[in-house]
């Protein structure tokens, strides 16, 4: 009988708390799996790990060279000519003349154990010459997307939050920088920087070896417009959200509007433009560099090193020379283009699955 | 006056002749522009209603979707067109509505999201259509806004707490070391759990995010509470939790409410007042009793029946409006309805038919109710 | 970090165990979906000569990180020939996975029908939808089943003309057509969809259409193979009240004209009401209830369906309190082992926290799924 009564409750007032045993995925850890899935971004995470341990750690353990030491070991070498000679009668003859050379410097090395890369042409190691140059490399491209990136939220930002006018002038000031061409303009700035270094009584020393500096300084002052009209293109997507309108009706400031309200949602996109134009900015340092803008030949950069392959001899029969900075480069631009897209994936709404 | 019903003034309707005359539509649409100009003027002199929390008057909004090239409008779509309503406080309207119809954007223009293009808003005796956003941000927390998508209306990256009680240390509601206990006893009001304190939005189902937003709506205080839509993405048994939720914050908090949405039967139960708009204009506005208990509009009359009946048995004649809803760019002349409407006759498609008061507090817009037909019907 | 002091979330290990898990049996199931298959693995034989489509304990899952979805989770009900059964339920119920699961248009490879059978019977044979290799489905898709969507915004391709995206229709499934056939059997069907000026809706684009015009072109183009099955998946819930009323009117008008069934999915029961011979009611994955339309609406017996029908505001209720069903849908992920409603039911009792009820035959047709209702079932027995 017991069994045929029903205990008839009332409606629960509060919903049982079914869903605190609910365990989903925290925000941080959607993202890094969706990162994770795809194989493509953790090979470019692995050569971006590799190529910094490379250039930062690397000189700690490798101390024998630096890389403005020049190699004074001499070393001897042998040439052999082939020496043809024609005498009285007509009779061609040919020997070989076996040359000793003394060199002050070992330059053009093999690769050995003394020099793992061989050296080049004027006896510096080329392994250590890699790693410095590498450190050159990724930090100012680094600082050069960090300068883009300031400068282009804020633009932009400002140009998507007012509109109007605002938005018109910063969105011409945009279409002039983006035409004009890049590798050209920066020939002449390097032409007058050098023209500025030489005057000794210009108020701002420029030292030949930041001249690099100076020059991807104004590369980001001419390229940011990228990143403003992504910045501008997002805020104004954004903008027309409800919870934007809602930020307006709690009548918050204009500045606790843009800053703790739109940029943390551009931040994603952000991100991934930064992390995908730092392999860009890479190439770009890279064929300055390599245009002899950069650092003078002593210091060493990755496009220095490269330029080396302009001499024949060196391209035909010195791989070891130009090879690894090249190396390096298609791994360091692979890698972080590997790495953005995997960003982009996992940290865009819209592939949520 | 005589009671007016529909059935007595359709029949009436019915048995008139049609008109024969020609209509001047440029004479007819000047006489009209005047006669608004006037209206506006007379009341814009008017002293505000002691009573009223809410009062707009002849309010219109404008969007321009063709400009010159010197920047003159050359054509404007016309969103709201001469509204006017009044709104006591504790009381509820509901503004029902097809799509295009303009109510989400008169929510918006009262909250002044957009400025308004003539007529006046009076919030609590004053008169903020001329107000700057300085000035309007610190009336800000008197009048706030519920979202129809409760996905979008919350920002993704912050934790429901951060989205709380952001408002409340921005305008200082209480003093900062009470801040969060203020958030969690709003939590609470509001059905949500205290350990939602630190999860994040895209946790929660559709009703429990329409439940935050709705925190976060009174976390201000707020006197007017604009309500778009705010159950119409949600499932119907969640959809009767928040409409209740909605009552019961009304009581406790002496809220006032703008219920903004398409659906008849949820207005019905929340409302005390109930306007009806058809492409920018009201067409039939008054107390729910008039508005259900005898509906004039012949647009009311299809809104009701067009609702679907969860009644297997109750097969009743439905009156199926014909065509599409013109597009509010470009409405047709004289009254607006008159592409749809059944009843409609030759003076329809050229005169804009007066808003009037049909009963006390009882207003309509339609031919069959016109002033000298009442009068007929009184002889 | 933040997430560690959060035990709500899964951690890293848990995540990757279930991935581990999921991909397992995601491949298998893949694997099945993408195999050659002989005629004979997916011909079979209908229960009841007189059903169209026989759905047997579908299973249809999602294989998350965040663990399985059980979208549907053992769903049965058929399908009468020339009938309308309409399926209600929330959001996240499982009725339009169901849906979904018959059209075999489930997002892979996360989204797998598990289990179970969707018997259909076509013009000469019956398949197994279920069991059918993906390459296979082309014979019944569209031409056996078609199906209008909720969207009829988006689910029109922009750039293509209307006429152009009908007759593309009839070229699929009838090869030989001509252009002329094609064109006349669009114009046709326009017609018949109560378009009054066909051959120049023929020639626009849907942007030229308003909602309403757009959701009869999508009626018409399912119409154009004489489809015996008809899939509509919430077909008024994106439009205005006054041109639901219109397209309402048209489905009552066309169930009789068109010689096929039509599944209703749909939320909205005053929808049901006016439009469905049979009612299957769904929560959670699961079908609670399933009955004709006057055992649904006349005798309601699972709470939830009391419930539902009590929480619509209607026109003719008078009451200023709205009834309301207490709580949220559970998370579909760890669902109970208990009955799925116990914690938002009304009428709870203390066998509600043990097993899952089963269906139970109250009446010919009428089933229910509650445990309020096992009690007669021990009589009885």
């Amino acid at each position: 009988m017991s069994e045929k009564e029903i205990k008839i409750q009332n409606a629960p007032e509060k919903e049982e708390p079914l869903d605190k045993n609910v365990r989903l995925m925290s925000p941080g850890r959607m993202v890094v799996r969706r990162f994770f899935r795809s194989k493509l971004s953790v090979l470019g995470l692995v050569l971006i790990v590799f190529l910094f341990a490379f250039c930062w750690l690397g000189p700690v353990f490798y101390t024998q060279w630096d890389q403005t030491e020049v190699d004074y070991n001499g070393r001897v070498e042998y040439v052999q000519t082939l020496i043809t000679y024609v005498d009285e009668n007509g009779v061609e003859h040919s020997y070989y003349q076996l040359e000793e050379t003394r060199e002050d410097t070992n330059t053009l090395a093999k690769p050995s154990w003394e020099h793992p890369l061989g050296t080049d042409k004027t006896g510096k190691d080329v392994l250590a010459r890699l790693m410095y140059g590498g450190r050159i490399s990724l930090t100012i491209s680094f600082l050069t997307v960090f300068v883009i990136a300031a400068i282009g939220v804020v633009f932009g930002g400002i140009a998507g939050y007012f509109g109007g006018l605002i938005d018109n002038i910063i969105m011409r000031v945009c279409d002039v920088l983006m035409c004009l061409p890049g590798i050209p303009i920066m020939l002449v700035v390097g032409t007058v920087l050098d023209a500025w270094s030489k005057t000794p009584d210009f108020p701002i020393p420029i030292e030949p070896q930041h001249r690099i500096y100076y020059l991807m300084a104004f590369l980001s002052l001419i390229s940011w417009p990228g990143t403003a009209r992504l910045v501008r293109g997002q805020i104004l997507s954004l903008r027309e959200q409800e919870y934007m309108v809602a930020a307006e009706a709690m009548g918050y400031s204009t500045v606790r509007k843009i800053f703790k309200h739109l940029v943390p949602n551009v931040m994603p996109q952000l991100i991934v433009s930064m992390t995908l134009s730092l392999g860009s900015m890479i190439l770009y340092e890279a064929s300055l560099t390599y245009l002899g803008l950069g650092a003078p030949e002593q210091f060493a950069a990755w496009g220095t090193m490269i330029n080396a392959a302009n001499d024949s001899n060196i391209l035909q029969n010195y791989f070891n020379i130009w090879g690894p900075p090249g190396l390096c480069i298609i791994m360091a631009v692979l890698g972080f283009n590997f790495v953005g897209d995997g960003l982009r994936d996992a940290l865009d709404p819209k592939m949520r699955r | 006056m005589a009671d007016i019903t529909y059935e007595r003034a359709l029949a009436r309707w019915q048995s008139m002749p049609d008109t024969e005359t020609s209509f001047d539509d440029a004479a007819l649409a000047a006489e009209l522009a005047e006669k608004k100009a006037a209206a506006i003027e007379t009341d814009a002199g008017k002293q505000p209603d002691p009573n009223a929390l809410l009062e707009v008057r002849h309010l219109r909004k404008a969007f321009p979707i063709k400009k010159s090239l010197m920047g003159k409008v050359q054509q404007e779509l016309i969103a709201v067109d001469d509204v006017s309503f009044v709104l006591n406080p504790g009381e509820t309207l509901g503004i029902v509505g097809e799509s295009g119809c303009g109510k989400t954007t008169m929510g918006r223009t009262i909250l002044k999201f957009h400025p308004s293009n003539g007529g006046q808003i009076l919030f609590d005796g004053q008169d903020i259509t001329k107000y700057p956003p300085s000035k309007m941000r610190k009336l800000r927390t008197e009048m706030q806004i519920i979202f129809q998508d409760p996905y979008s209306s919350l920002p993704p990256r912050s934790t429901v707490g951060d989205i709380l009680s952001e408002p409340v240390r921005v305008h200082k509601i209480v003093p900062e070391k009470q801040v969060k206990a203020y958030v969690l006893d709003l939590m609470e009001k509001c059905g949500l759990r205290d350990y939602y304190y630190e999860r994040y939005p895209h946790e929660f189902s559709g009703g429990q995010r329409q439940r935050i937003c709705i925190a976060r709506a009174l976390s201000v205080k707020p006197k007017l509470v604009i309500c778009d839509e705010p159950v119409s993405a949600l499932d119907v048994s969640i959809q009767a939790q928040i409409i209740n939720l909605l009552k019961e914050l009304q009581k406790s908090m002496n809220l006032t409410y703008l219920f903004i949405s398409h659906d008849l039967s949820v207005v019905k139960f929340i409302s005390d007042k109930i306007g009806v708009m058809y492409l920018g204009s009201m067409v039939e506005f008054g107390a729910k009793k008039d508005i259900f208990g005898n509906p004039l509009h012949p647009y009311t009359q299809a809104l009701f029946s067009a609702i679907p009946n969860p009644d297997p048995d109750a097969k009743m004649q439905r009156m199926v409006l014909g065509g599409d809803i013109p597009s509010p760019a470009n409405p047709p002349k004289g009254c607006r309805f008159h592409t749809r409407c059944p009843y409609a006759k030759e003076i329809c498609k050229h005169v804009t038919p007066a808003y009037r008061e049909v009963e006390p507090g009882h207003f309509a817009a339609c031919h069959m109710y016109a002033e000298d037909a009442s009068n007929g019907e009184q002889e | 970090m933040k997430e560690k002091k959060k035990s709500s979330y899964l951690s890293g290990k848990e995540i990757r165990a279930i991935a581990k898990q999921n991909k397992k049996v995601m491949m298998a199931l893949e694997a099945k979906k993408h195999r050659r298959a002989k005629e004979e693995e997916f011909v079979c034989e209908m229960k009841n000569a007189d059903n169209i489509l026989e759905i047997d304990d579908l299973h249809t899952y999602f294989f998350t990180d965040q663990g399985v979805v059980k979208a549907v989770n053992g769903v049965s009900f058929d399908i009468p020939k020339n009938k309308t059964v309409g399926i209600v339920g929330e959001s996240g119920c499982g009725k339009s996975v169901t849906s979904m699961s018959v059209m075999r248009l489930l997002q892979g490879p996360t989204g797998q029908i598990y289990s179970g059978s969707i018997r259909f019977a076509a013009e000469d044979k019956t398949y197994d939808i279920a069991e059918m290799p993906i390459s296979e489905i082309y014979r019944i898709r569209g031409k056996e089943i078609a199906m209008i969507f909720q969207e009829p915004m988006t689910s029109l391709n922009p750039i293509f003309t209307i006429g152009d995206q009908l007759d593309e229709v009839t070229y699929i499934h009838r090869p030989e057509a001509t252009a002329e056939e094609a064109q006349a059997r669009s114009i046709e069907m326009l017609k018949l969809v109560g378009i009054a000026a066909p051959e120049r809706v023929y020639n626009s684009y849907p942007h030229e259409l308003s909602g309403g015009m757009r959701q009869r072109v999508m009626i018409s183009m399912a119409l154009v193979c004489n489809p015996r099955l008809i899939i509509a998946d919430e077909p008024t819930t994106a439009l205005d009240v006054t041109i639901q009323a219109q397209i309402l009117d048209l489905l009552r008008d066309l169930k009789d004209k068109i010689n096929g069934s039509i599944m209703l999915i749909t939320h909205d029961l005053g929808v049901i009401a006016e439009m469905a011979d049979y009612v299957v009611v769904m929560y959670a994955g699961k079908v609670i209830e399933k009955g004709t339309v006057q055992e649904i609406f006349k005798n309601p017996l699972h709470p939830y369906t009391i419930g539902l029908q009590k929480s619509k505001p209607t026109m003719q209720s008078d009451s200023d309190v709205l009834f309301n069903i207490p709580g949220n849908v559970p998370n579909p992920v760890n669902m109970p082992t208990h009955c799925f409603f116990k914690e938002r039911c009304d009428r709870c009792c203390d066998k509600c926290g043990g097993d899952y009820p089963d269906m139970i035959q109250v009446s010919p047709t009428h089933f229910v799924s509650c445990h309020l209702y096992d009690k007669e079932e021990e009589v009885n027995g």
